[in-house]
């Protein structure tokens, strides 16, 4: 692993502000993803700045949203009353992901921010656009099983690994970020992370320096006929083959609202759109 | 040295070898010439000597073992005081170190295994602040103020913890590399379900799990491998000490008297 100096932030002012006072800096909160990838040499920053601190782990209930912050840890917001009752199809995702060790230590926004990824962009001897750009894919010739099916490019066949992240897309969470000067922002779910195009290097939208301070999930119907269901190798503790959050809203046995979103199928979490037409007006039979 | 050596030698007098390995180190301007600066003052032969002796010192109780880390000017140092087993300890580390190096090489814990240093099988398993995570993907840096608890802080003196008692009555390991780390997992697993924590496969949600199934304890163990498969028997010490119950041991150690026996059948 490469020297880099260590600071604890207490607050995303001071975050912020420090990360846009240090070159090459970055942001560390559970470190499941980071420091793993900076063992690989694949991330090199010259500074990290401990977010883990701030103030941001509270899960509430907020108008017609439930908020989780950035900094809970994925274990309490499985876990959260609030969300175990609100969005089953979130905590099961949540559950459904890494291991217990693993999601005590993963925060919420480290969850969103782990890079969309390959064996091959963690093995610096082999080309990979997404850690070197230009470089080459070893993907597209090499072990590519579990790569993309939809959304790919030239570039990139890599897919976004988070359960937890399927789950969201599928409730049409909003991710708010603070960056530098103290601009806030509030993403959409379905725009936060992108696709690769030519621009495999970069997972999503936020720029350095962002922080991500909460999601927010609007309140819904679904709770009832959700289901997160997740394909593997093994049986637990492996990366998803695809899994699929699906949700359904049902009034007076009919079909009111269709969600449907895909992991491990992109270099984003996939939300299927055909889903809702095809499906909405249906009468059921529960 | 011959001149035919010195021609292999670069203006800071290393060969390609040296000077790759230290590219693969990461070192390069300041931290690099800070660290042959280090070596080129004390010599390697000095520093040996020094630790042996210091070795020897701590052998008879004299001086606390201070790693030669300890005195050299680190170049990202951070100081860390928390918790261990629940002693106040503080150390100063590079911001690179883990906390299973940490324990391992700092703090004589060698309990904790390093397995896969990728977070990838669980024998670095240790709980912190009541919660199993994993050492190997843990900043030590990031450490401060926590409490830390490893598998040398679970029994009480000679008693071992009740998990401890049930892996060694279940014969629940093999090789005992996994161990460690499997009794960390084990024991706050039942602290997680004690406070009604779901899985992914407990079944309501929102309810306290009263009694957690064989797969329920399988799911919920899943982040510590066995490469000896050991299992079958993990899994019945663990629902042992959670269901509270004892059952009959599979197996016993000879007592002295046993084995005599079973030498004289033979040669009966
Ligand atoms: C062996 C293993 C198996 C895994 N299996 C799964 C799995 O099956 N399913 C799954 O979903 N995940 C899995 N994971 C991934 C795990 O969920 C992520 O590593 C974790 O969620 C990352 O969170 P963190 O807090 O540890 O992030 P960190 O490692 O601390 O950070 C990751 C990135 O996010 C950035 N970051 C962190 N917080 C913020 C913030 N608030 N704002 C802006 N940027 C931020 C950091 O700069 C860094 O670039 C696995 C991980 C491992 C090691
Ligand atoms: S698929 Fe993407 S991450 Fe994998 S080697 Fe190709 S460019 Fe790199
Ligand atoms: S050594 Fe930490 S998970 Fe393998
Ligand atoms: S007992 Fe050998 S790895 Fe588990």
């Amino acid at each position: 692993m490469r020297p880099f100096k260590y600071q604890t932030a207490s607050t995303v002012k001071d975050a912020v502000s420090a990360a846009s006072n240090s070159e090459g800096s970055k942001f560390i909160a559970g470190g499941t993803n980071l420091v793993d990838l900076m063992k690989e040499d694949v991330e090199r920053p010259a500074a990290l700045i401990d977010v883990s601190r701030i103030d941001l782990r509270q899960v509430r209930s907020e108008g017609d949203s439930v908020v989780i912050g950035a900094m809970a840890k994925n274990t309490d917001t499985a876990n959260h009353p609030l969300v175990r009752m609100n969005f089953p199809l979130l905590s099961q995702a949540i559950f459904a992901g890494a291991s217990a060790q693993i999601r005590n230590m993963a925060t919420n926004g480290g969850n969103l921010m782990q890079r969309t990824r390959c064996v091959y962009f963690y093995d610096t001897s082999m080309p990979c656009n997404k850690r070197e750009k230009g470089s080459g894919c070893a993907a597209k010739e090499g072990l590519n099983r579990m790569h993309a099916i939809f959304g790919w490019s030239d570039g990139c066949v890599a897919v976004h690994p988070s359960d937890m992240c399927v789950a969201l897309a599928a409730l049409d969470a909003v991710v708010s970020v603070e960056g530098p000067g103290g601009k806030t922002r509030a993403i959409p779910f379905s725009e936060f992370h992108r696709l690769p195009g030519n621009d495999p290097s970069r997972d999503n939208t936020l720029e350095n320096g962002d922080l991500i301070t909460s999601i927010s999930i609007p309140k819904n119907k679904f709770a009832g006929n959700s289901y997160y269901l997740k394909v593997r190798d093994r049986a637990s503790y492996a990366f998803a083959l695809v899994s699929v959050a699906a949700a359904l809203e049902i009034a007076g046995g009919k079909v009111k609202d269709v969600r449907i979103a895909l992991g491990g199928v992109a270099h984003k979490p996939w939300r299927a759109k055909k889903g809702r037409g095809v499906s909405e007006r249906k009468s059921c039979d529960k | 040295m011959t001149d035919h050596f010195e021609d292999l030698h670069d203006a800071e007098g290393l060969t390609a070898d040296e000077e790759k390995l230290l590219d693969e180190l990461g070192l390069e301007g300041e931290s690099r010439r800070r660290f042959l600066g280090q070596v080129g003052a004390a010599g390697f032969s000095v520093f040996a000597l020094q630790l042996i002796a210091e070795r020897e010192a701590h052998a008879a109780g004299e001086v606390p073992l201070e790693p030669a880390a300890e005195r050299l000017p680190l170049e990202n140092a951070v100081k860390v005081a928390f918790k261990v087993n629940g002693e106040q300890r503080s150390v100063t580390v590079d911001s690179r170190t883990t906390l299973l190096d940490t324990l391992r090489e700092r703090l004589d814990l060698t309990g904790s295994k390093k397995g896969c240093d990728h977070g990838q099988c669980g024998a670095c398993t240790v709980i912190a602040d009541g919660r199993r995570v994993l050492s190997c993907l843990t900043l030590a840096a990031a450490c401060e103020g926590k409490d830390v608890t490893t598998i040398e802080g679970l029994a009480k003196g000679e008693t071992l913890h009740p998990m401890q008692d049930a892996f060694v009555k279940y014969d629940a390991f093999q090789c005992g590399y996994c161990t460690p780390g499997q009794i960390c997992s084990a024991v706050a697993l039942l602290d997680e379900a004690k406070r009604g924590e779901a899985s992914y496969v407990t079944e309501t949600t929102g309810n306290r799990p009263a009694k957690l199934s064989d797969d329920d304890i399988r799911e919920r163990m899943s982040g510590n491998i066995c490469r000896c498969g050991a299992y079958p028997n993990i899994l019945k010490a663990i629902k042992e000490v959670h269901k509270g119950e004892e059952t009959a041991a599979t197996w016993n150690f000879a007592k002295p008297g046993l084995l005599d026996k079973e030498v004289d059948d033979e040669t009966v």
